[in-house]
């Protein structure tokens, strides 16, 4: 595959007329929303990358009257802040997304839940969130948007888990199928998206789908907003077209001794010096959220795994067998590992252990677990080990 | 109809099927754990995952429906190793003192391990250096986290089945624990001691606090007169945990079984069921004619009725204001406690100190019924033991004794003979039968309108049972209740009470009578009866319970010989100040929480 190479864009943070573009949206069918959106190539941004249109088809063409659109502004994954400043600067960009989101698979009700460590954003949310619906009512859609407030747990950045929240109960992931397409918010058809992923649809509907389609790779299209930290001169928020090598984002970011990349934060994939310029940052490489975190040779990997399982066996809702005791069988392991008081071959039991939580466990929680722990394991053993 | 494969085997099923469902119906085993047929899905301890041909992950058959075209594999490397490391982290994080556990080789995570973790363990011990409580607070049962295995049965049984949640999921990933309000002890929560979670429990988590060892002292202590008396509903499912199928009968048997145990007397609870009957039918009767004939506005009308020492506790807790709507009556159970001491004791010329009154029940809420305070109307506590079917099983298995060769034997004397009406006390909607065939016949001198006695209406397994019965033909002492229907509602499982209680909470619940029992089924699906349970066993046990009714000679309360004699002898006449004394009880708030 061509690499795309790196190249920053500003679309995101654009700023738009929010009413010109509800009002071109307005002015289509749901079935022509939907269809821009399919064409546009969008996958959720939340990092999971399921294609939004679709998402949106099956959801409109539920038969239940009432349906819901919600907004994932769970932003929990270690080392993701993008959402925080979407929602400072553009939010009014998100209910846009999410008016035309509810047009479109037929839902009159808005509900952004947001994390709860961003309470301090709320006032201005809220004052942003009365010009939005003063427009939407000009406009004539009756469509009313409220908030929900995370009380702290990662898990409820999970969908499901995500709607036990909402409703008031232990935010615990449910059995899927069904999913929340036809069963979501209060067993309703909902769609759930990412705050990310609604801004992009304003920016789909504004300039359309044809111009979103030209950046990004076939796989990947568009572009996308990263939240850059770790052993970086230049941490912050940067948005990119993807499609671009590790390699090209470390000649970007990196500090000159850069010796891996997280890719996607803790659930996410470590990516060792060998392999920059093989991975390709998006869905045919290695997806992300947006978290990319840079190690340099002054960081033990041990410490930096060690981190994540610690992370992960606390915040495993601890339904399911194979994430709630896997997560403390892989952090107590490496641990004895490391002290010398199990063989290092025990290391091997771990990996079998990784790839059956990988497939054994209820949600996306359990199931990347693995991921972080594998790609470290593989490719710094030496560092668990010595 | 769904039409799928499973390990190449053909099978079409109705939408909504689960593939373990489907799978069982091709007779293809996959193993369980936090899966019960009596439960919602959980689909969380994941040991019954299966391969779906070109799926990323493997699936929770338990808590996956079908769907056209499926390509299911139950017994794949995949599988087997996923199940295999599922059943090893388990064990990781449960005490494995196996063969001291009370649930030793009736545990369901021992079977899982005998078929896929035998060998060499792969992982490390969890339960060491990580804190646990064994909480032995409750009168009833034992919680011992470090057994737990956060299938989350008790959880779901405590809020779907009986609508009170004093168990819940507390904290999350390695934190997380089954937990009480505020990490209060048992004892110290809405809980009912019914034990529903206790016969749900797949491990050695949840058992029932066991006095086997008591009672054995009792027997051999050569100074004790040791009586024991049997509840309804343990002749129907004892056989369960001795080789027999649900729904055998073995009353015979098992009084044959108690004597070599080496009981002095082995007495009925059947007999103070008749007893009950006739102060509850009689305390029914004149509350009616208080609340509707003399306008007393204290008397409280529907009457419950306080059989249940587990729907006790749940209306103490829950609805304290309708209190007075409880009958005063003890429960059969204690009836029988308080007597054993006096009249018993003055009948067979015996000290009541020297007396151990000993009680087999389906239950787990007699154990703390009996240490209530009120309960010791002899003077000494009335009753001193109580043990569960299940722990009366064991007894007979330590005895040495082949259950299946015994010869049957009948009960002794003065505190053990029954009527039908008594033993299907042990059935939902047994009470409220037994009650109906004794007042309709004070009432008008016949006997009541139902073919062979079965009142049919109050029978069977519908949550909440509606029935009405128009009193026509009254004698001259019972004039008033001439033309009235008497309306009456029988519920079993909380759940179901509570949704009667909110009917009389709302004043739109029209009846005079209601009969709540605590579990599901009534006394045969109690806590302490044989594990496991669903609502086939159930209704096997009850089948049982009214094949019994059938076969017994007499089948109304009022007809027990000894009921007659205690009456004549002792007590006086129902409700009599001296009955009021000894077989009558009060109760108390408890908070809501």
């Amino acid at each position: 595959m061509k690499n795309k190479g790196l190249s920053k864009v500003d679309l995101i943070f654009e700023k738009v007329n929010p009413k010109e573009v509800l009002v071109k949206a307005f002015k289509m069918t749901n079935e022509e929303i939907i269809q821009q959106v399919l064409e546009s190539g969008l996958k959720g941004r939340g990092g999971a990358g399921f294609p939004t249109g679709l998402k949106w088809k099956y959801t409109a063409a539920e038969k239940d009257p009432e349906k819901y659109i919600v907004c994932n502004a769970d932003e929990g994954e270690p080392g993701t802040f993008k959402d925080r400043e979407i929602l400072d600067r553009v939010s009014y960009k998100m209910y846009g997304g999410m008016a035309i989101a509810g047009k479109a698979i037929g839902a009159k009700q808005g509900v952004v839940y947001l994390r709860g460590e961003y309470k301090f954003l709320l006032p201005q949310l809220m004052k942003e969130l009365a010009t939005f619906h003063k427009i939407i009512d000009e406009i004539g859609y009756n469509f009313r948007v409220r908030y929900c407030l995370g009380s702290g747990a990662y898990i409820c950045g999970e969908e499901s888990a995500l709607f036990e929240s909402i409703q008031g109960d232990r935010g615990e992931p449910r059995n899927k199928p069904p999913y929340p397409t036809s069963s979501g918010l209060f067993y309703k058809p909902t769609s759930i998206n990412n705050v990310e992923t609604l801004v992009t649809v304003m920016m789909i509907i504004q300039h359309g789908a044809e111009v979103y389609n030209q950046l990004g790779t076939k796989d990947s299209r568009g572009s996308k907003v990263f939240s850059v930290s770790g052993d970086t001169p230049t941490p912050g928020i940067f948005e990119l077209e993807l499609g671009m090598t590790v390699q090209n984002f470390v000649t970007e970011f990196g500090d000159g001794d850069t010796k891996a990349v997280q890719v996607g934060g803790a659930s996410g994939f470590c990516v060792p010096r060998k392999k920059f310029t093989d991975t390709i940052i998006g869905f045919e490489g290695v997806p992300t959220g947006g978290s990319m975190k840079l190690f340099n040779s002054s960081r033990s990997m041990y410490n930096v795994l060690h981190n994540y399982l610690d992370f992960f066996a606390e915040e495993s809702c601890g339904q399911c067998t194979p994430c709630r005791i896997g997560c403390q069988q892989l952090l107590k392991g490496v641990e004895k590992v490391k002290k010398g008081e199990v063989k290092s071959t025990y290391l091997n039991e771990l990996v079998k252990l990784a790839d059956t939580m990988k497939i054994a466990s209820k949600c996306g929680l359990g199931q990347s677990v693995g991921n972080a722990f594998k790609t470290i394991v593989e490719n710094f053993r030496e560092e668990i080990i010595y | 109809m769904i039409n799928l494969n499973i390990n190449d085997q053909f099978v079409s099923v109705p939408a909504g099927t689960t593939v373990l469902a489907a799978a069982q119906k091709l007779k293809i085993n996959i193993p369980t754990l936090c899966n019960h047929p009596d439960l919602c899905v959980a689909g969380n301890c994941r040991v019954c995952v299966v391969e779906q041909k070109g799926a990323r992950t493997l699936m929770a058959a338990c808590a996956t429906p079908v769907s056209e075209g499926m390509d299911i594999h139950t017994n794949t490397l995949k599988v087997r190793n996923a199940r295999k490391h599922i059943v090893e982290l388990l064990l990781s994080e449960h005490r494995s003192d196996c063969t001291k556990c009370y649930k030793n080789q009736k545990c369901e995570l021992q079977a899982l391990a005998n078929e896929f973790a035998f060998g060499d363990t792969i992982f490390l011990d969890l339960v060491e250096n990580h804190p646990y409580t064994i909480d032995k607070s409750s009168a009833s049962f034992t919680k011992d986290d470090s057994k737990c295995i956060r299938c989350q049965r008790c959880v779901r049984t405590c809020a779907q089945l009986q609508f009170i949640s004093a168990i819940a999921v507390a904290n999350k990933g390695s934190h997380q624990k089954i937990s009480s309000f505020h990490d209060r002890p048992m004892s110290h929560v809405v809980c009912t001691n019914c034990g529903q979670c206790v016969n749900r429990c797949p491990t050695g988590a949840l058992v029932e606090k066991t006095c086997i060892d008591q009672v054995w002292d009792a027997i051999y202590d050569p100074d004790k007169h040791v009586v024991v008396q049997t509840a309804p509903a343990v002749r129907v499912a004892l056989g369960e945990d001795l080789g027999y199928d649900p729904g055998e009968r073995v009353t015979g048997k098992m009084v044959t079984a108690l004597r070599q145990v080496g009981f002095d007397s082995v007495l009925d609870t059947d007999f103070s069921a008749d007893l009950t009957i006739m102060e509850e039918g009689t305390e029914l009767l004149t509350r009616l004619k208080k609340a509707l004939v003399d306008g007393d506005k204290k008397t409280k009308i529907p009457m419950f009725t306080s059989c249940s020492p587990g729907w006790i506790k749940f209306i103490e807790h829950k609805y304290p204001e309708f209190l007075a709507n409880l009958s005063t009556c003890k429960s059969p159970q204690q009836m029988f406690g308080a007597l054993a001491k006096t009249y018993y004791a003055k009948k067979r010329n015996l000290d009541p100190s020297k007396i151990v009154s000993v009680s087999v029940m389906p239950c787990t809420a007699k154990k703390f019924e009996a240490d209530r305070p009120e309960m010791r109307a002899s003077g000494y506590k009335d009753i001193d033991y109580v043990i569960t079917t299940r722990e009366l099983a064991v007894m007979i298995k330590q005895a040495g004794i082949d259950f299946r060769v015994l010869k049957p034997s009948q009960y002794d004397s003065i505190m053990g003979d029954s009527t039908g009406a008594a033993v299907i006390f042990g059935a939902t909607g047994g009470v409220m039968e037994a009650a109906l065939r004794t007042a309709y016949e004070i009432v008008t001198g016949r006997e009541v309108p139902f073919i062979n006695l079965n009142i049919t209406p109050v029978r069977g397994m519908d949550g909440v049972k509606e029935a009405s019965i128009k009193i026509e033909g009254c004698t001259d002492d019972w004039k008033f209740l001439e033309g009235v229907e008497l309306k009456v509602a029988i519920a079993h499982g909380l759940v179901n009470a509570n949704k009667i209680m909110s009917m009389v909470r709302k004043g739109k619940a029209p009846y005079h009578f209601v009969e709540v029992m605590a579990c599901p089924g009534g006394c045969i699906g109690g806590g302490g009866q044989p594990i496991p349970t669903s609502m086939e066993i159930r209704e096997n046990r009850m089948k049982a319970i009214y094949s019994e009714d059938e076969h017994m000679v007499l089948r109304k309360s009022h007809e027990n010989p000894d009921v007659m004699a205690i009456y004549k002898d002792f007590l006086g006449k129902p409700n009599s100040h001296k009955a009021h004394e000894l077989l009558h009880t009060h109760y108390v708030e408890r908070d809501s929480y």
